[in-house]
């Protein structure tokens, strides 16, 4: 079974499955699996010889400087949003993208309504999981909910006062 | 005044459409309770006792006829005729219906107002020095700053879904006016010796429960690096402020548990870390950066000879109601020629920082004749003229006591600041209005007032302080006790350059006691203040909390056991 999620700006159908603490088997058809960063340290040669490739989930708690070192070969890090308005991951995910230069796919999942998809865009997050009773149509054009922004965040916007550079000085 | 450019008008534009379909959702039911109350909070509008309330930012207390003018207008149109001004130099409307929300603030965007995170978890409006570019004592406009700043800060994505509410406090003058300390960060301009600005950052004051004042932690960043400085708190506190308790979930609770070292440490680690990073080259402010920002906050054209034909000696001699005005309401200007004007909320039966449309329309054709078009809102929730030249004082003194702005009573005892109170407000465990007003009855003569001198009656009704009663010489807190109103007080208090947080006296008074106690304490420190020259704050600091315990319970054993 595979579920809608946004990749890219794009409605696509999920690749990866959850694989839950103590089970060994999914039902990923590529056998992409994300397993949580206890359980990736703890198996982490067993998990690499039964799947494919393995994404890790981390907690939004995790000092994710620290974290990084285990998980930076990963294709996929997970982060979590135990509830919307917690935007501790969204630290996270800067940091990875701007700081420590993770390239793999930034995944959000947990409680991801549409109201928060603008500000996981802006963040460098790449793929969305909504919650499951969000539109995905909505969810998808609310990444484009405002097209301006006064900072650069892990997107492609410039910082408004690095856009103002090449204008001509306010006239009273 | 900042003038918004196509960016930021399609910015608040956009926003207001974005709330316009979140409110619709939420009718619609497709967006629950819990999940539309955070989002219409980072809009300004917050659930109150009988209606909703909606918070206007005022970026660091800068207001234009233009915005006066149209505030008169929503006032009249989506609201009962008045609005209020409150300690952090905001405007709040007290019953706007949810459905005309979006309408109303489409309308504030064409004059540049919003209520973008005036309320949520999330960094709030930025508060400065009312006397901002005007003041003798400041070194330097601290304006520039909080409006480089606020656009940081402005639906910063990364920093949008805080811990708790984020407030900043600048200024860059020899006397702080604008209580820096109470905010989770007070940024103080400074200039060293060789010409160099920077900034003096403390981080983890906050009011509310356990009030605490920002400590310092950095005495000079350089001025390039606001946002670097700023970002590495902001991450700081979204990464370890607590989330699992709402009263436990300032930044200030962070220092606490921390330490100040452990905390130290980690800012600057962070800010080390920014600096290293492609991030550190964004957040860099160049010089050319400033010097924009700086473009929008001029002088304006001060005349040369503004005190020519000014006879305010032998108006103030002819006229005592005009001389007491003078006196109270007026203070220099760093200009020759020029005053800086006193517009009171304090009128008596008045509520604190309540202005009427009539108010707002009267007071946009002042400054528009008389003080280059701009008005500013303070903290203690009065309005300013800052550019008034001698020889219009008289005239704008007829005018503003013609509307009842005019009471010559700033900075005594009945300049009273008080947060709306149960009258209003969801959160209130008691009346603050009624109190503040009972009070003033006490002190209505001039006279009286003008006897006992400087002194700072703030009253919060319940613990989150929006009254900043930890700061007040005399602070008063509403409390609910088996369901009546009563009210803790607290001495000692101060919000300036001698900040400090009050201290409890004792017991609370009963809602009909409170006014009473009040009145013998201040009737009693005109008995034990050296001279007249000493001030309520001074004596309680010389001679501690012991004598005005006995005054303020001078019926009871209770003050025997003291």
């Amino acid at each position: 079974m595979t579920t809608g999620i946004l990749h890219r700006g794009e409605i696509v159908q999920d690749e990866w499955a959850v694989l839950e603490d103590g089970r060994t088997e999914s039902d990923a058809a590529g056998g992409k699996v994300i397993v949580t960063l206890a359980r990736w340290r703890a198996e982490r040669e067993a998990l690499l010889a039964r799947h494919a490739v393995v994404g890790v989930l981390v907690p939004n708690t995790a000092d994710i400087e620290a974290v990084h070192p285990e998980i930076a070969d990963r294709e996929l890090i997970a982060l979590q949003f135990p509830a919307f308005a917690d935007g501790r991951a969204l630290s996270q995910a800067v940091v990875l993208r701007k700081r420590l230069g993770f390239r793999g796919e930034l995944r959000a999942v947990g409680d991801v309504i549409r109201d928060l998809v603008f500000w996981l865009g802006r963040c460098g997050f790449d793929s969305i999981v909504p919650r499951k009773d969000q539109n995905l149509q909505a969810c998808r054009e609310a990444l484009n909910e405002l097209t301006v922004a006064y900072q650069a965040a892990a997107d492609e916007h410039t910082p408004i006062w690095v856009r103002r550079r090449g204008r001509a000085a306010v006239v009273h | 005044m900042y003038r918004y450019d196509d960016i930021d008008r399609a910015l608040v534009t956009q926003r207001v459409e974005q709330f316009r379909d979140q409110t619709r959702r939420y009718l619609a039911g497709e967006l629950t309770e819990d999940e539309f109350r955070p989002l219409r909070l980072r809009n300004g509008l917050y659930q109150q006792r009988f209606a909703p309330m909606l918070r206007i930012s005022v970026p660091y207390g800068l207001l234009e006829s233009a915005q006066l003018r149209k505030m008169a207008h929503i006032v009249r149109k989506y609201d009962k005729g008045y609005g209020h001004f409150t300690t952090r130099q905001n405007i709040q409307l007290n019953w706007p219906k949810l459905e005309q929300v979006p309408d109303l603030l489409g309308e504030l965007a064409e004059v540049q107002l919003h209520g973008i995170q005036a309320c949520g978890n999330d960094t709030r409006n930025i508060t400065a020095d009312y006397l901002a570019g005007v003041a003798a004592d400041e070194h330097t406009d601290p304006r520039p700053y909080c409006e480089l700043l606020r656009q940081y800060v402005t639906l910063h994505p990364e920093f949008y879904w805080l811990p708790r509410k984020f407030k900043f406090g600048f200024t860059g003058a020899a006397v702080d006016r604008a209580a820096t300390r109470t905010n989770d960060v007070a940024v103080h301009l400074v200039r060293r010796p060789d010409g160099a600005i920077g900034y003096r950052f403390f981080v983890g004051g906050g009011l509310g429960r356990q009030p605490m004042l920002g400590q310092e932690m950095n005495p000079f960043v350089p001025e390039s690096d606001l946002l670097r400085y700023s970002c590495a708190i902001l991450r700081t506190f979204n990464r370890f402020g607590r989330r699992d308790n709402i009263h436990k979930a300032r930044i200030k609770i962070v220092l606490r548990e921390w330490g100040i070292e452990r905390f130290r440490a980690a800012i600057e680690e962070e800010y080390a870390k920014i600096n290293a990073s492609v991030e550190g080259d964004e957040l860099l402010l160049l010089p050319e950066d400033i010097e924009r920002v700086r473009g929008h906050f001029t002088a304006p054209a001060y005349e040369a000879a503004a005190q020519a034909g000014a006879d305010v000696a032998g108006l103030t001699a002819r006229d005592p109601g005009f001389a007491a005005w003078v006196k109270r309401n007026v203070r220099a200007h760093k200009v020759p020629g020029y005053k800086v004007v006193f517009v009171s909320l304090k009128a008596p039966d008045h509520v604190p920082g309540d202005c009427t449309a009539e108010h707002f329309e009267a007071l946009a054709d002042i400054c528009d004749g008389y003080s280059f078009g701009e008005l500013r809102s303070t903290y203690d929730q009065n309005l300013v003229l800052a550019d008034v030249a001698e020889r219009d004082l008289y005239e704008v003194w007829r005018k503003l006591d013609a509307v009842k702005l005019a009471t010559p009573n700033i900075g005594l005892v009945t300049d009273i600041v008080s947060c709306p109170g149960l009258d209003f407000c969801g959160l209130a465990n008691a009346g603050s209005i009624g109190v503040a007003q009972d009070i003033y009855r006490r002190f209505d003569t001039l006279d009286a007032q003008y006897e006992i001198g400087a002194i700072r009656i703030t009253i919060s009704g319940c613990m989150n302080g929006c009254g900043h009663h930890s700061v007040g010489h005399i602070g008063i807190l509403g409390v609910d006790k088996h369901g009546e109103e009563w009210y803790q007080v607290t001495l000692g208090g101060s919000p300036g350059n001698d900040a400090a947080i009050g201290e409890r006296i004792g017991r609370a008074l009963a809602r009909d006691e409170i006014a009473d106690g009040v009145e013998r304490l201040i009737r009693g420190y005109l008995e034990l203040r050296c001279d007249e020259d000493e001030t309520f704050i001074e004596c309680y600091r010389r001679i501690g909390m012991a004598p005005f315990k006995a005054l303020l319970y001078v019926n009871e054993s209770e003050a025997a056991a003291a």
